[in-house]
């Protein structure tokens, strides 16, 4: 039970940890700005999401790992609304005469 | 597996710090505040993966601050941006 528990967070934190890097290579290579923001919401909202869901079985207690997945909610709300936010603000710069 | 979180945590916060590269380049405010996002979600995953490695639960707290102030800096990026835009009102650009 330990052991499957281990190989279920190497293989959810990987799984994270490989968001990061698309995160990361998308915001280097691709070319304007609402692409990279497209590539930023995936390392926001999966990698986060996988890393944190990786590290739940090797909390502590119950309230602990209420707070990691509490962290992530509140990640996945702010991160949406700021792109949003961004993508307006973006278009509204291009758009200006 | 304690080696193993800290070297995710290590590799999480490379990732990072190559994604600041973009706040180097730019070219406009927007992707440099996509970097700066990129910072607090990595920073986040980066803090929770040392926490747990370390058993220290302190670092939960540190990482849902972080998360407050990343919402923050956005929200105030752009409002600083549209204080100079056309209007302020949604539906001014139907969209």
């Amino acid at each position: 039970m330990n052991m499957a528990l281990d190989i279920f967070t190497i293989v959810a934190v990987t799984a994270g940890a490989f968001f990061f890097l698309a995160g990361t290579a998308g915001l280097l290579r691709f070319p304007d700005a609402f692409t990279r923001l497209h590539a930023l919401t995936k390392a926001d909202n999966l990698g986060l999401g996988l890393v944190i869901l990786g590290l739940l079985p090797r909390v502590d207690s119950v309230f602990t790992g209420f707070k990691l997945i509490c962290v992530w909610l509140l990640v996945l709300l702010s991160g949406s609304v700021a792109s949003q936010l961004i993508a307006r603000a973006e278009r509204r710069r291009e758009t200006r005469p | 597996m304690t080696e193993f979180l800290f070297g995710a945590s290590a590799f999480v916060l490379a990732m990072v710090a190559l994604g600041l590269v973009r706040i180097l380049r730019g070219p406009g405010d927007a992707d440099r505040m996509m970097a700066a996002q990129l910072l607090g979600t990595g920073g986040i995953a980066a803090l929770l993966l040392m926490g747990v490695a370390t058993r220290e639960a302190a670092i939960a707290d540190v990482a849902l601050t972080v998360a407050v102030l990343a919402a923050f800096a956005s929200i105030a990026f752009v409002r600083a941006t549209a204080a100079d835009a056309v209007g302020d009102a949604p539906t001014d650009d139907n969209g």
